[in-house]
C-alpha cells in the first residue's frame, strides 16, 4: 500500500497568533511552525494502515526550508520518506496553486494508493487544498473522515458530519481528508528522532517537477487576501449612577442610541 | 564550543516536554498524594521508546547520546520528579550491564530493560551502610554453581515494582571495598523478596523499599565483572548517576521559576503586579541565574562522559550545586507565592519536598564536597 500524507506547517494554535495593522501579515516572528493539528491525524491514519497492510508512508509539503523540521517530525512519528516542495516561485499561493504543485508532484512519485489531507489547515482555514488536489488527479474524494477500515483496495469510511456520520465505500486509489475523531496521534519515538535528524529532506523545486511557471505561486493565484485584521476587541465598562428608575432610564436611552432596541 | 543542541536533541526535547504536559504533569499531585507507584504511566513512558532514549541501537536503545538522556530527566522533571527519578534509577542498572555485562547478559537482561519490557533497580545501601558503602554486610558465598546471596537492602528505588535488580554484596567478608561483587537477580527468584516500602517525605511516586535476601540462588553467570569488581561497577555508574541528578534539579529548578514567574505577573499588591518589586525580580534573576549556570555544566559533564573523559569531580560538582539550588528554588518560589506557597494547592511545597532527596542520594553533598575539596587539593 503507497500511503502519501499532505502536510502543511501551521503557527503553533497554542500561540496566539497576531496580525501586523500594517502590512496585514501574520506576524510570525517568535512563532513556531508546528504540523497542522489534523494533518496529525492524517499521518496516524497512514501509518496504522502501513502497520496493519503493509507498504510505505511518504509525507509531503510545499513550503519555506524551514518546514523540513516538521518533515522530521513526521519521519519521527513514522513516515518512510519525506518530500518539501520548496521554490521561491511557490510562495504566495492561493488554494489552487497550492493544489497545482501538489499534484503535480505526487504525479510524479507515480503510484499511489491512498491520499490523505488534513479536513483544513488551522491558519487559513478553507478546506479545500485536499479536494482541488482530488479533482485535479481525477480521484474520489471522502472528506472529513472519522473512521478508515480497509479491505484489500476497498476502503470503508465514515465522514464526520454535523449531525450524522455517513458510510461511504471507495475502491482504491482515492483521496481522503481527516479530522480530529479519526485517532489519537502519537508521539514521535526516540529511536526515529536520532534517524530521522541525521536524515536528508528531498527537495523538489520547480524544475523538477512539472509545472507551468504561470500557474505557480502568486502569479498563479486567482485569489488574492486585500485585508486581513483581528476583530477588535474593545470592552468598556460603564457604570450607571442613580436610583432604580434614574439607572434603568439611562441604560434604555444608552441601548437606544446604540440602535440594540 | 557549540552550546546549541543538535537537530536530534531538539526534537527529542520538544517529544518529552509535550508528552510531559499532556501525559505527566497533571498526574503529579495525585502521586503525591496518594503514596502510589504510578504502573500505568510508567508502561506510556515504556511504549513510547523512553527507557532506552541514552543507549545503543542494537540493545533496543534509540541511539541518543549522554546529553539527550539528561535533556529527557530535565524535561520529565519539570512535570513529575517522582517520574523522572524513577527512569533515572532505571538508568543506573542499565549502566551497570552495558558498561560491564557480558554479552549474553546484556541480551537477556539489558534489552528487555531498554525496549521498556522491564525496569530495573540497583541496590548497594544497607541499613548499617549508607556513605560509607564499602562497610556493607549482606553476603554471597560460593556453592558450586550458584552464588547464595544474604541480607538486607534499604532505600532501594524502584525496589517492588522492578524485574531486574542489580545487587551489590560482599563476596569476601576479609577484604573491603574489593570484596565486593555485583550480581543481577530476577524478581521472584526464590529466596528473595521486597520488605518494607518507605513512606517518604517527596517524590511520593516513586518506590524506595527495602529489599530481603535469604539464601537467594542466584546462577554464577549472573555475577556482573569478576568477582570482587562490584565497588568498582558501582562507584562508576553512581558517578554517572550524579549528571542524572543534576538534569533532574535543573528540570526542578525550572518548574519553580516557571510557578514562581506566573505568580508574579499575576499576583497584585499594593495596587501592582509584585512582580514589579525589585525584591522579588532579585529572587527570579537569582533563580535564572543560577539554572543558566547549571545547564552549562550539565552541557560540559554530558560531552565529557560522551568522549569517555575522566569527569567523577565536574559530575559532582554539578550534583552537589543543582540539588542545593533546587531546594533553594523551592523554598523561593513558596516565598513568591506568599501563604499560597504554604498551601497544598499550589505546587512549590511539592516541589521543596520532592527535591530534597538529590542533596542526600547518590553521594550526600557532605560527601561529595569532601571528594571535590580533597580532590582538588591533592591537585
Ligand atoms: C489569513 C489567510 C487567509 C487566506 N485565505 C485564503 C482564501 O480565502 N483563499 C485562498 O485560496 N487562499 C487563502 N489563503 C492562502 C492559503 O494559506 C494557502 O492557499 C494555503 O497554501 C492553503 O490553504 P489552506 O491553509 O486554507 O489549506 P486547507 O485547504 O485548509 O488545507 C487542507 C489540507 O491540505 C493540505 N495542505 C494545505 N497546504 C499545504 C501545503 N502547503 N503543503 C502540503 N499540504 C498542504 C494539508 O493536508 C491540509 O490539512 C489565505 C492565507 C491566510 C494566511
Ligand atoms: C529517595 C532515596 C532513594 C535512594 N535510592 C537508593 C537506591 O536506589 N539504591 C541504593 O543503594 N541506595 C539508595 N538510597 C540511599 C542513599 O544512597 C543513601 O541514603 C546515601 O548514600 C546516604 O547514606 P545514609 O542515608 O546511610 O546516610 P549516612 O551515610 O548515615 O549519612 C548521614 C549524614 O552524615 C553525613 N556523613 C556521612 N559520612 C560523612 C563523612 N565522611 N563526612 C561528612 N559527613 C558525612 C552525610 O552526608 C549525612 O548528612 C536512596 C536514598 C534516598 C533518600
Amino acid at each position: 500500500m503507497e500511503i502519501l500524507v499532505c502536510i502543511k506547517q501551521v503557527p503553533d494554535p497554542t500561540v496566539e497568533v497576531r496580525i501586523d495593522p500594517k502590512t496585514k501579515n501574520l506576524v510570525r516572528e517568535g512563532i513556531v511552525g508546528v504540523i497542522n493539528p489534523y494533518d496529525k491525524n492524517a499521518l496516524e491514519e497512514a501509518i496504522r494502515i502501513k502497520e496493519s497492510q503493509g507498504g510505505k508512508v511518504t509525507v509531503i509539503s510545499m513550503g519555506p526550508p524551514q518546514v523540513k523540521e516538521s518533515l522530521r517530525e513526521a519521519l519521527a512519528m513514522g513516515a518512510d520518506e519525506a518530500i518539501l516542495l520548496s521554490d521561491r516561485e511557490f510562495g504566495g499561493a492561493d488554494t489552487l496553486a497550492t493544489s497545482y504543485v501538489l499534484a503535480q508532484a505526487i504525479k510524479k512519485l507515480g503510484k499511489v494508493d491512498i491520499i490523505l489531507f488534513g479536513k483544513n489547515a488551522v491558519d487559513a482555514d478553507t478546506g479545500q487544498v485536499g479536494p482541488i488536489v482530488a479533482e485535479k488527479l481525477g480521484l474520489p474524494q471522502i472528506t472529513f473522515a472519522s473512521k478508515i477500515s480497509v479491505d484489500g483496495n476497498i476502503l470503508l469510511v465514515d465522514r464526520h458530519l454535523e449531525e450524522a456520520t455517513e458510510t461511504i465505500k471507495v475502491t482504491l486509489p482515492a483521496v481522503i481528508t481527516a479530522c480530529k475523531e479519526l485517532n489519537e496521534p502519537r508521539y514521535p519515538n526516540p529511536l526515529k528522532i536520532m534517524k530521522a535528524a541525521r536524515k536528508e529532506i528531498t527537495v523538489w523545486g520547480k524544475t523538477d517537477i512539472q509545472v507551468d511557471a504561470a500557474k505557480l505561486g502568486l502569479k498563479g493565484s486567482p485569489t488574492c487576501v486585500l485585508e486581513i485584521f483581528s476583530p477588535s476587541k474593545s470592552t468598556q465598562v460603564k457604570i450607571l449612577n442613580g436610583s432604580p428608575e434614574e439607572a434603568s432610564q439611562a441604560l434604555f436611552t444608552v441601548l437606544r442610541e446604540d440602535k440594540v432596541i | 564550543m557549540n552550546f546549541d543542541l543538535n537537530e536530534e536533541q531538539k526534537m527529542l526535547q520538544k517529544m518529552v516536554r509535550e508528552f510531559t504536559e499532556k501525559e505527566v504533569a497533571h498526574l503529579d499531585e495525585k502521586m503525591d498524594k496518594s503514596g502510589e507507584f504510578p504502573y500505568e504511566l510508567m508502561k506510556k513512558l515504556a511504549d513510547n521508546g523512553f527507557y532506552g532514549i541514552p543507549y545503543a541501537e542494537k540493545y533496543g536503545g534509540a541511539g541518543g547520546d549522554e546529553l539527550s538522556g539528561a535533556l529527557t530527566l530535565m524535561e520529565l522533571a519539570k512535570g513529575s520528579m517522582s517520574v523522572a527519578f524513577t527512569l533515572a534509577t532505571h538508568w543506573v542498572p542499565a549502566n551497570a550491564l552495558n558498561n560491564f555485562g557480558t554479552e549474553e547478559q546484556k541480551q537477556k537482561y539489558l534489552v528487555p530493560m531498554l525496549t521498556g519490557e522491564k525496569l530495573g533497580a540497583f541496590a548497594l545501601t544497607e541499613p548499617g551502610a549508607g556513605s560509607d558503602s564499602a562497610g556493607i554486610v549482606s553476603t554471597g558465598t560460593a556453592d558450586e554453581d550458584v552464588w547464595v546471596l544474604n541480607g538486607n537492602k534499604v532505600f532501594i528505588t524502584n525496589g517492588g515494582v522492578s524485574d531486574i535488580y542489580v545487587i551489590c554484596v560482599k563476596t569476601d567478608k576479609t577484604k573491603g571495598a574489593k570484596g565486593i561483587s555485583a550480581f543481577i537477580v530476577e524478581k521472584g527468584t526464590p529466596g528473595f523478596s521486597i520488605g518494607k516500602k518507605e513512606d517518604k517525605m517527596g517524590c511520593r511516586g516513586s518506590s524506595t523499599t527495602e529489599l530481603i535476601m535469604k539464601d537467594c540462588r542466584v546462577p554464577k553467570e549472573n555475577m556482573i565483572g569478576n568477582e570482587g569488581e562490584g565497588f568498582k561497577i558501582a562507584m562508576s555508574i553512581l558517578e554517572k548517576g550524579r549528571m542524572a541528578f543534576g538534569a533532574l534539579g535543573i528540570g526542578i529548578s525550572e518548574a519553580c521559576l516557571s510557578v514562581a514567574k506566573k505568580y508574579a505577573n499575576e499576583r497584585q499588591a499594593f495596587g501592582k503586579p509584585i512582580a514589579s518589586f525589585q525584591a522579588i525580580q532579585f529572587i527570579i534573576a537569582n533563580m535564572a541565574m543560577e539554572i543558566e549556570l547549571s545547564k552549562a555544566l550539565l552541557q560540559k559533564v554530558a560531552s565529557m562522559y560522551e568522549k569517555g573523559e575522566k569527569c567523577g569531580t565536574e559530575a559532582a560538582m554539578l550534583k552537589v550545586f543543582t540539588s542545593e539550588m533546587a531546594m533553594k528554588a523551592a523554598k523561593d518560589a513558596i516565598q513568591v507565592l506568599g501563604g499560597y506557597g504554604y498551601t497544598r494547592d499550589y505546587p512549590p511545597e511539592r516541589y521543596l519536598r520532592d527535591a530534597k532527596f538529590l542533596e542526600i542520594a547518590e553521594g550526600a553533598n557532605e560527601v561529595l564536597r569532601f571528594v571535590i575539596g580533597s580532590t582538588i587539593l591533592r591537585g
